[in-house]
């Protein structure tokens, strides 16, 4: 695929700017002679309609979840509805600056308000942070919230553990890490949950805290989960709950029932925002009673009718964002808790497990399901077995010429050759079953034809691509003709 | 795919010993599960690495492989053929992919290292 | 009630019989009941689409601050975004799309971030550059962290004239790394006075142009620093017409995107951007797209050096970071390829040429001069007797600017931020110089 430096000609341009009034010369005489830049940046030269049908084609290169089923585990691709993106381009949102005075912005900070309010709701914890950016943000700020709290309390440094089970996403450890964390990891037991043995095996003294996903990757509910937060705070510990997978108990439970001290949102997930392509997404943190004096600053209170921020609060971990965090994600995420309320969000949850365990005993004669129970909003297959030589990989890759986008592949860690399917409420049952036909259809094939696995994708814009060549050799930038 | 004049550890590193020096690079097995390898970080020639130590890193395009140093010892030589072309350590694992060598510090290391027979033993138990 | 959901009566009682289980709430068996009994709803109905559309619109309405002229920066600042850069970001496929993890039905995604990349290296004079951070302030905090681990330092220098707010973040996360954070004062110019280094440091920030809008001369501060870093925090539209940090041994630059075709959107979603030298590579933080072949030959796109990742690398990854800025850096790449070279720089000479119109006319007022004499870009501080009443005066016309505040967490007494962007006509310049001489 040709880039846009491979587009246009040396002149071109696409927008009219309006004029310079003086000479370059005079007001590059601004600028100290040192500081004066010598060579324009190589950027490139091309017409506005060169430009809109490069990015165009480009686009068509691309599956979303507008092209079709997007069942990536862990990741809650539900369908973004549109509405939200006309709402988060309003003007009065999108031209407002966050240094403003805080009365000339209250249509904005009740937008946060409204929000944090809502979400403190939903988890059932009495404080919100929106600050963080993206769900591994809020699981750093929660670290330093559990870093702060000990500090507080006096019991750093001897409370540098976090535990952690073998089935948490990549985020969690080095999140903890980042924070200064020494992570100690937690086996599964046969069931695929935490093993309680082990797990008061490690409570000591030392551990600040436990990080846990619920429902855990697996797709499975921590049916100990009140024994678990129980016996992290009997030993003096916090308990962190990655909400990645809220989409599994939206509208039924609450973390804070739970026992959790520190819970993230994925707003790009549970709360329909779009994931960009990579993002943005937005990490807001809800917090249990004894870390409210540790949030983040400034905190968005109401006044009669007035909202303010408040930056008094003198044990604050203190920033985690510049400003307020992704505000125009938040937008989105409001418009879409209004239009469900409680019963539409009940819906959520009883729509994405359901369709998980469609999905889920459909397969399952068909590929091994290493842990064969209830399942919420996802579970796990593995490809392994299947026929020899066959991986995941290429089973993924197969399901791309059946048009559909892959499940998460070779995660969880402690399935081999993973795949991890999470269809979310937002599928008909048609397209449920098609992907079930294509699934038995890709195993038979496995079998039979091999080839059309190991060969695929072939209906992609591109064959499967060398990625050992792209480590070995990395070209990571556009390489310029010499001269 | 298990040398006979080879030592090894758990870890699916092999051990060639050769008068008070130990050449160390990573087995057959080890490549194979790791798939194509794309980078190799080695330790600076005269570090002392004490046994188990982490001492080097092997990369493929999604999995790092940590070796650790079978035996205690100062680092006296480092493969430069395998930082310039990893997938050496792929096509000749007990050849040209050796990663480095180390000067022996206790020969009763030595001793504990696996026999290849051993090594078989623990390759067919799944480990 | 929930719109999105397709399922009929119909289709749940079939998935339920192949499920074998009774009802929808016997899918939810494995929560226990203590939990479930517990739970408490919000106390909201459903709402249809008008009603939704009507009320957010309200709130969108609400906000005055709108109407307000913006000479307000300070970090972020209103350039004109082109609405091209709206359509191409308003493709499904590339705003629906998650992270490019299934290289062959993402190039869309790869193919732009490698020409993101390609536009940061150029900008910032560095060699390698990743998309993307959440924001200028985190980027900085995770060079900090990359400074840290390839110095062993624990020691940053942080000039005063930093951005308060990006400070007060680099704060928290250095707090939690047990890094230190000592003043590196400025001068009467603005412009920083490095005095000794103390021998565990780890990195030298400068922002540049810098909170005052002062540019600083970067020439000779690498080889003061040695092997600590020299981190550059810029604004990129000012590399328009800046020497790149790069040339002058920089070894990191980190910036706020937000500049490149992104909205104020009230502080987020921002960009970050983050490029360093090839050597740290292995250090960096954050996604890559990297070029490669495919099974028969043809050149395509892959997400490079995962294993630096922590959804491989996990307690060792480089970082944390995982969902970034994807779609903003792409509202960049989509901004600097319709500028070009030679847009860059006149919108950087526009917004120079208006700034300091305006700056001649306001100082020559009584009563009112230049906080610092260094030179400036398109921001600059105004000194004066009041500046509390000089932005409420501003204010009462309708134009907004940077609050003596935000300066006096700077340590400058009685002044304000004055930021000209080419969006700025000559009739708000003449009513600002009007309103701020108390001329109604």
């Amino acid at each position: 695929m040709p880039t846009l430096y491979d587009r246009g000609q040396k002149g071109r341009r696409a927008l009219a700017l309006p004029e310079l009034t003086q000479p370059e010369e005079d007001l590059l005489r601004h600028i100290p002679e040192a500081m004066r830049r010598k060579s324009p940046p190589r950027l490139p030269e091309v017409s506005q309609p060169e430009l809109v049908r490069h990015y165009t084609a480009l686009s068509r290169l691309n599956y979303g979840v507008d092209t079709g089923f997007y069942p990536l585990g862990s990741c809650t691709m539900k369908y973004n509805p549109k509405l939200h993106e006309d709402l988060a381009r309003l003007p009065g949102f999108t031209q407002l600056h966050p240094l403003l005075p805080e009365e000339e912005v209250q249509g904005a900070l009740a937008v946060l308000w409204e929000l944090s309010e809502y979400l403190k709701g939903i988890a059932g914890l009495p404080g919100v942070s929106l600050q963080p950016a993206a769900g591994a943000h809020g699981e750093l700020t929660g670290m330093f919230l559990i870093k702060r709290y000990f500090e507080d309390r006096g019991e750093l440094p001897r409370r540098h553990k976090i535990l952690l089970p073998d089935s948490a996403h990549g985020t969690n450890p080095a999140s903890a890490a980042m924070a200064g964390f020494r992570v100690v990891a937690l086996p599964s037991d046969r069931r695929g949950l935490v093993d309680l043995e082990a797990l008061k095996r490690n409570l000591d003294e030392e551990v600040a805290g436990i990080m846990l996903t619920v429902p855990n990757t697996l797709g499975l509910f921590e049916e100990d989960i009140l024994e678990i937060t129980r016996l992290v705070h009997e030993a003096g510990g916090l308990c962190y709950f990655d909400g990645a997978n809220l989409n599994a108990f939206l509208g039924r439970a609450r973390p804070g029932d739970m026992g959790a001290d520190i819970f993230h949102f994925n707003l790009h997930k549970t709360f329909s925002t779009p994931h960009g392509g990579g993002g943005p997404g937005a990490g807001p943190i809800a917090v249990s009673a004894p870390l409210l004096p540790y949030l983040p600053v400034p905190e968005i209170v109401k006044e009669g009718e007035t909202f303010r921020l408040n930056y008094d609060k003198p044990k604050t971990i203190g920033r985690v964002h510049p400003y307020f965090g992704n505000f125009l994600v938040m937008v989105r995420a409001l418009a879409y808790i209004l239009t469900l309320g409680d019963a539409g969000m009940r819906e959520v949850s009883a729509a994405a497990v359901l369709a998980a365990n469609y999905l889920r005993v459909r397969l399952k004669g068909t590929y091994k399901l290493p842990y064969d129970r209830l399942c919420k909003h996802e579970f796990v297959l593995s490809g392994e077995g299947l026929a020899e030589g066959i991986r995941t990989l290429d089973i993924a890759k197969r399901l791309i010429d059946y048009g559909f986008h892959p499940p998460t592949i070779y995660f969880p860690l402690i399935v081999r050759e993973a795949l991890m399917i999470e269809p979310t409420e937002t599928e008909p049952k048609e397209v449920l079953d098609a992907f079930v036909e294509a699934m038995l259809k890709i195993a038979e094939e496995a079998r039979t034809q091999p080839e059309l696995l190991k060969g695929a994708p072939q209906r992609a814009p591109v064959k499967r691509l060398d990625e050992a060549r792209a480590a070995r050799q990395p070209v990571l930038r556009y390489p310029f003709p010499e001269g | 795919m298990v040398p006979k004049e080879l030592r090894y550890t758990k870890e699916h590193e092999w051990v060639r010993l050769e008068d008070g020096r130990a050449r160390v690079g990573i087995t057959h097995h080890a490549q194979k599960s790791l798939g194509d390898i794309v980078y190799v970080e080695l330790p600076p020639p005269g570090r002392v690495a004490k046994k188990g130590e982490r001492v080097a890193t092997v990369e493929s395009v999604k999995a790092v492989g940590e070796v650790f140093s079978p035996l205690s010892g100062k680092v006296v030589e480092v493969n430069p053929a395998v930082a310039a072309s990893p997938d050496l350590i792929n096509k000749d694992p007990y050849g040209q992919g050796w990663l480095f060598a180390l000067e022996v510090a206790d020969a009763r290391e030595v001793e504990a290292l696996l026999s290849p027979e051993a090594y078989e033993e623990l390759l067919k138990g799944g480990g | 009630m929930n719109p999105y959901i397709p399922h009929t009566e119909r289709d749940i009682e079939a998935m339920l019989r192949a499920v074998g289980l009774p009802d929808v709430e016997a899918l939810f068996s494995d929560i226990p009941e203590e939990v479930r009994r517990r739970f408490r709803p919000l106390g909201l109905p459903p709402r249809d689409e008008i009603w939704v559309s009507r009320y957010i619109a309200g709130l969108a309405e609400r906000s005055t601050g709108r109407r307000l002229i913006p000479f307000l920066g300070a970090g972020l600042y209103d350039h004109y975004v082109p609405p091209l850069v709206g359509h191409i970001l308003a493709r499904s496929e590339f705003y629906t799309a998650y992270t490019p993890y299934q290289a062959e039905i993402s190039q869309g995604t790869l193919t732009w971030m490698f020409e993101f990349q390609t536009m940061v290296c150029e900008l910032t004079g560095l060699e390698v550059a990743n998309a993307s951070m959440y924001d200028g302030a985190t980027a900085l905090s995770e060079a900090v962290y990359m400074a840290r681990r390839a110095t062993g330092g624990s020691t940053v220098l942080v000039p005063k004239s930093l951005h308060p707010h990006v400070r007060e973040v680099l704060a928290t996360y250095a707090w939690a790394a047990g890094l230190r954070l000592v003043d590196v004062p400025y001068d009467e110019a603005g412009q920083i006075q490095l005095g000794e280094i103390p021998a565990d440091t780890c990195a030298l920030i400068v922002q540049e142009p810098n909170f005052f809008g002062v540019i600083e001369d970067l020439s000779g501060l690498k080889e003061r620093l040695g092997k600590a870093f020299l981190i550059v925090y810029v604004n990129p539209i000012a590399l328009g017409v800046l020497e790149p940090p790069g040339k002058f041994g920089a070894d990191v630059v980190v910036g706020e995107g937000q500049v490149l075709g992104l909205p104020l959107s009230f502080g987020g979603p921002l960009l970050g951007l983050f490029a360093t030298r090839m050597e740290h590579l292995r250090r960096m933080p954050g996604r890559i797209s990297g070029r490669t072949v495919d099974a028969e030959g043809k050149e395509g796109y892959v997400m490079a050096l995962q294993t630096r990742e922590q959804h491989i690398r996990r307690e060792e990854a480089t970082s944390n970071i995982c969902t970034n800025s994807a779609l903003c850096a792409l509202a960049a790449t989509v901004y600097l390829g319709a500028l070009g070279p030679e847009g860059l720089r006149r919108i950087a000479l526009l917004s120079m040429e208006r700034a300091h119109a305006l700056a001649a006319r306001v100082f020559a007022l009584p009563g009112f001069r230049p906080a610092f004499r260094g030179p400036f870009l398109y921001e600059f501080a105004v000194a004066c007797a009041d500046a509390q009443a000089s932005v409420e005066r501003l204010r009462r016309h309708g134009i907004a600017v940077a609050g003596p505040a935000l300066l006096r967490k700077c340590g400058v007494d009685n002044a304000f931020l004055v930021a000209v962007t080419e969006k700025r006509t000559p009739e708000e310049l003449e009513l600002f110089v009007r309103a701020l001489a108390g001329k109604e």
